[in-house]
């Protein structure tokens, strides 16, 4: 029944192609583009302060609202703070994990490896995050940690610190960028790994025959070389830690992140325009972080 | 087996960094697994002070549990089929020809994963609300049948991309109709990048909270009864229950689709 379809289409390549990609770019483009344009102009709206109603006429009055207040500035400042000290610290642990396995792991070694990353990715998500409220809570598992050894002082000497801290782990900053450290680790790992495995070999032979310290070959050749995994792996990290709301709202500080007030907004407060506008910041950030990247020529080596 | 092009070996400092990075990663699992059998029902004390299987039976007679468990299931299973229909057409299309406009339907099949799910998950509120539909299953199908479609779509264009043209070539040579090449020379060489694709949308269905939230309505799905449970804690060991069985539902399917894509298994023919 489909062989004389089949047969009619062969040699027909523009109508061939037309008919496969309709449906799913009807369905993309209906369902998800139009969402999205919906949510453009919802962030266009203004919501009327008496009747608490959204008037459907084109406005700046939502974005105004979210540059001039200092609250709203503070959200977005708070989230991009914490994405920077996500990223920067992902780049960090994820580098001795990706240089091993990369570079010094034998093959058995190195399949161990990459699934041990991607089991711990691949896990619940929501089961992550709870799990790390069980171990950062005031009886979990860290706190019996640092009590084992005698070093709960320590601990609450770090919770003592104004802002970051808090009562316990589980409610301070401190907490929540643990989580975030380690909720997003795997997205730096992996392709950080990818980029140290095409760093030849014989580079770094070179750079020792030629004098260098381990420590300079580092700073003068992998690393340059590892850039482009290092920049792959920061834009996850980076984006995630911006759009994410269950984290800061399970684990952290009373202070609003992007994410939650995204949530509130639409939900409680029934402020879509406002939400709207919010849920825009993170695109534009990580388009400004995109261009940021390609300039310091991350992709080049791509 | 060290192989000889490793001419520095790993020292003892990188290795002890690179375990304790591992473990670092899979140390939060394995706590919730032991939690799922603690006697303490009250705080998260560590170590448990005893052992139980209590919670599984607890957590197995309650309804609302099985309700948002059937949920879940019948959600991913409708969204995995829509998105594998829809996924492999987009990348038959895509695989190798070129033509106008191929670049920004690429984009358009790279951003429902690219752009934050609070952004995907807010659109489609905002989008349901235009055009006046009331959420419930059908809107999370919807919203997960996006995500999940990208999936499929990147595992078997992959895959299409790495059958040689030859064979197609040779095929049609031999004789055959497209629809006998289609059926006897691409199929076989796909099934399993559509299998594994099939499985992780399956799996990232079945977890998804974030799209979720903002598309459920007063539908309950399994991640939204966990959510709620997280603030407004019933049974807090029942919780972490369900926590084990979300971490074995999601972990069959995504080590299924790894053995099934294996880097020595995707050559084709093998």
């Amino acid at each position: 029944m489909l062989r004389p379809v089949s047969t009619f289409l062969h040699g027909r390549n523009a109508f061939y192609v037309s008919l496969l990609l309709l449906p799913p770019l009807l369905w993309l483009g209906t369902i998800y583009l139009g969402s999205l344009f919906a949510l453009l102009a919802q962030s266009f709206y203004a919501i009327d302060e008496f009747t608490a109603r959204i008037v459907p006429e084109l406005t700046l009055a939502t974005y105004r609202q979210l540059v001039t207040h200092p609250a709203n500035v503070d959200i977005v400042l708070r989230t991009l703070l914490m994405a920077v000290a996500v990223t920067v610290a992902c780049g960090i642990v994820a580098f001795p994990v990706a240089n091993y396995m990369a570079r010094h792991a034998g093959p058995k070694l190195k399949a161990f490896f990459y699934v041990g990353v991607m089991l711990p990715m691949w896990t619940s998500y929501l089961v992550k995050v709870y799990a790390w409220r069980l171990i950062l809570a005031k009886q979990g598992v860290v706190a019996w940690g640092f009590d084992t050894v005698g070093a709960t002082p320590l601990l609450d000497r770090a919770l003592e610190t104004p802002v970051i801290g808090g009562p316990s782990l589980a409610s301070s900053y401190i907490g929540m960028f643990i989580v975030f450290v380690y909720m997003w680790l795997p997205f730096m790992i992996l392709p950080l790994a990818a980029a140290l495995e095409r760093v030849p070999g014989s580079l770094l032979q070179a750079s020792s025959d030629l004098g260098a310290k381990p420590g300079q070959t580092f700073r003068n050749v992998v690393l340059p070389l590892a850039l482009p995994g290092l920049a792959a792996g920061s834009v996850f990290t980076f984006s995630l830690t911006l759009g994410d709301y269950i984290i800061p709202s399970v684990v952290g500080a009373p202070g609003y992140f992007i994410g939650m007030m995204v949530y509130q907004q639409q939900g409680t407060a029934g402020n879509m325009p406002l939400a709207a506008a919010f849920s825009v910041v993170p695109i534009v950030l990580i388009a400004l972080y995109l261009s940021l990247a390609r300039r310091l020529g991350a992709f080049d080596a791509l | 087996m060290r192989s000889r092009k490793n001419w520095q070996g790993a020292s003892l400092g990188q290795k002890l960094a690179a375990a304790a990075g591992l473990v670092f990663l899979h140390a939060p699992v394995w706590v919730i697994v032991l939690y799922a059998f603690t006697t303490e029902d009250r705080t998260y004390q560590f170590p448990p002070p005893g052992l139980t299987l209590h919670w599984f039976e607890v957590a197995f007679a309650r309804s609302d549990i099985w309700q948002a468990m059937r949920l879940s299931l019948v959600v991913a299973s409708v969204a995995t089929l829509l998105a594998i229909v829809l996924g492999t057409l987009a990348a038959f299309a895509m695989a190798r020809r070129s033509f106008p406009g191929k670049e920004s339907i690429t984009l358009l099949f790279v951003l429902p994963i690219a752009l934050p799910g609070i952004i995907t998950g807010l659109a489609l509120l905002a989008g349901i609300r235009a055009v006046g539909f009331e959420p419930g299953f059908w809107t999370i199908v919807a919203g997960h049948a996006t995500f999940c479609l990208v999936i499929v779509y990147n595992n078997v264009v992959a895959r299409l991309r790495r059958i040689p043209p030859s064979w197609v070539e040779a095929s049609m040579d031999l004789g055959a109709d497209g629809w006998q090449t289609f059926r006897l020379v691409l199929l076989p060489q796909i099934a399993t990048a559509l299998l594994a694709g099939g499985m992780l949308a399956f799996a990232l269905s079945f977890d998804e909270i974030i799209v979720t939230l903002f598309t459920a309505g007063h539908q309950q799905t399994l991640p939204i009864w966990f959510y709620s449970e997280l603030f407004r804690p019933r049974e807090r060991p029942v919780t972490n229950v369900v926590a084990v069985v979300v971490i074995l539902v999601t972990l069959a399917p995504i080590l299924l689709a790894y053995y099934l894509t294996r880097p020595d298994e995707q050559a084709p023919g093998g």
